[in-house]
């Protein structure tokens, strides 16, 4: 009886796995056969629309604005958030639910309605600070702050920031010695998966870019895609793996990590 | 009291009254608080007073544009959309879930099929759209290949730059998201449960009629809601695909916000997105209110 239901289950498995497989893959697939297609129809494979993404120099100045982003806003984020999630655990706890309900709003407003609020603001911003692409990561930095509040949260309500503070305090150190030489190393795996996250979200940034008007990675793929389609095709597929693989190690870095937690603990 | 000891160290430096310590402490808050008060609270306050403003002052005559025939088909395909994008996506996602949960908790398989939905649920948007096209588009991979072998791909014309199309693509970012968030309720499931059952004299289906299914259904329903409040939203694939603008509210947004006709146009941009707010606000109570039935069982 138990054998049948595992024989069974083991089956089930398999359809499942085969069958979503082949959906998922097979656009993926099907991306990389349209990027290497030669000219003609019996013409051979060819790799032109991988290397002719780096001579377009208005695609290497996306690629590199949205890599820039993803960096800013990085930073941005583990400046304004970390500290502030750290010294409110400490110093302010009441205020620990409200800013856990701020930092969570931009999941229930939709990007889409967020940038008919930034227009007037960067119409602004264009006119009296800067009209830089980079000036997104004021946006960008709204809609990582979910992503990575969730990931911070997880990472500090695994360490004691109180003790560690308290013993830090008492032996002198100031209050930035306590957060960045004290705290942060304790949760580096927590650090790094929000980092990462900023990173997926940013590079896979279309909305806002588009709708005010910046040519960002997303931007340029799809203005691409109406003249030259295998080559913002073969840029797809490039971001596609880049990100996917950026993930992958996320995983594993976060499972070494709290591997070596657990072993220091132990021993 | 341990806690007042460190924040008397920090006040021996500073003998002010008492209202300003208070304030000292709430200080390492406000560059957070100016940031999101900029950058969230404003958007969103300028989106409410926008739907309501006019060239001549307050006005409802932006509102009064929802109820425009395109606009009302508009907020039509988008519900219609999310809800069967939705759907296909939470049933298949469930069914893959159920698949990968079984299976080692430590495994390759797992941890790739995890990573592999979280590029896919985050990173859709333009990507997407381009991949579709590559493979069921005119030229797309799989008709060509249909055509070599005398078989028609599309006997009806071309569906793929439709709402139809439009929904095949957004299951396609429905199902891993369904994994990611039905994932932790399938985790919580005990093999208890079905010794339970199989000792009751029970079989498979009724372990799922009246057992598991109960249980899971509150986790179920509320990621249907997330699911469909992520395709309501959605607007990149969109984008790239449709080139004709205002199929679905997103689209109209972007339709109002891009036109060069003025002021106008811009607050009507303000009240569909109020109109977006509002349908997705009743979405995240609803959700809000199943959470906490689900989680009265499953242990987080």
């Amino acid at each position: 009886m138990n054998r049948r239901r595992h024989r069974r289950l083991a089956a089930f498995k398999a359809v499942v796995y085969v069958v979503l497989g082949l959906f998922f893959l097979l656009p993926i697939a099907a991306m990389v056969e349209f990027a290497t297609r030669g000219v003609g129809i019996s013409s051979p494979r060819t790799l032109t629309a991988f290397t002719s993404i780096g001579s377009d120099p208005e695609l290497v100045d996306a690629i590199t604005a949205s890599l820039e982003l993803a960096v800013i806003t990085s930073l941005g984020m583990l400046a304004l958030l970390l500290p502030t999630m750290i010294w409110i655990r400490l110093r302010v706890p009441q205020m620990v639910r409200p800013v856990e309900l701020v930092c969570l709003t931009p999941l229930t407003i939709p990007a889409i309605v967020l940038v008919v609020g930034f227009a007037p603001i960067y119409n602004w911003i264009e006119i009296n600070v800067s009209d830089s692409i980079l000036m997104l990561a004021l946006a960008y930095l709204v809609l990582v702050l979910p992503y990575c509040y969730r990931a911070l949260d997880a990472g500090l309500s695994a360490v004691d920031i109180r003790t560690l503070s308290e013993a830090a305090r008492s032996l002198g150190a100031s209050w930035a010695t306590v957060m960045w030489r004290i705290i942060v190393p304790n949760m580096s795996s927590a650090v790094s998966n929000a980092c990462l996250l900023c990173v997926a979200v940013v590079l896979g940034e279309f909305t806002v870019a588009n709708l005010l008007n910046f040519e960002n990675l997303q931007v340029a793929i799809s203005i691409l895609g109406t003249g030259n389609a295998s080559v913002s095709i073969a840029l797809a597929v490039v971001s596609l793996v880049f990100v996917f693989f950026f993930l992958l190690l996320l995983s594993f870095l976060g499972r070494a990590l709290s591997r070596r937690r657990g072993g220091a603990a132990r021993a | 009291m341990t806690a007042v000891a460190v924040s008397e160290t920090e006040y021996v430096r500073r003998p002010l009254g008492g209202r300003l310590r208070i304030s000292s402490a709430w200080l390492g808050a406000a560059p957070f608080l100016l940031y999101t008060g900029l950058f969230l609270f404003l958007p969103t306050v300028l989106v409410a007073v926008g739907a309501f403003s006019g060239p001549h002052g307050p006005t409802l005559a932006n509102l009064a544009q929802l109820s425009r025939p395109y606009v009302v088909s508009a907020f039509l395909n988008s519900l219609v959309l999310s809800a069967v994008s939705a759907s296909v996506g939470a049933v298949v996602g469930s069914v893959l879930a159920y698949a990968v949960a079984t299976g080692s908790p430590d495994g390759i398989l797992r941890r790739l099929v995890t990573a592999f939905c979280g590029v896919l649920s985050q990173f859709g948007g333009v990507t997407l759209a381009f991949a579709f096209i590559a493979t069921i588009g005119t030229e797309g991979f799989i008709v060509i290949w249909l055509q070599q072998h005398g078989i028609r791909f599309y006997p009806n014309g071309v569906w793929l730059f439709s709402l139809t199309g439009l929904t095949l693509i957004y299951t396609y970012f429905e199902i891993p998201l369904m994994v990611i968030v039905f994932m932790p309720a399938l985790d919580g499931i005990r093999p208890q449960w079905r010794e339970a059952t199989e000792t009751l004299g029970g079989g498979t289906w009724h372990y799922w009629r009246h057992v598991a299914g109960p249980l899971l259904m509150p986790a179920f329903l509320g990621a249907w809601l997330l699911l469909f409040a992520n395709a309501f939203s959605a607007y990149a694939t969109a984008a790239a695909l449709l080139d004709i603008g205002g199929v679905i509210v997103p689209l109209q947004i972007s339709r109002a916000l891009s036109s060069e006709v003025g002021l106008d146009q811009a607050n009507f941009a303000a009240a569909l997105a109020l109109g977006m707010v509002v349908i997705v606000a009743i979405i995240t109570l609803l959700y809000a209110r199943l959470q906490r039935r689900s989680a009265r069982w499953l242990p987080r």
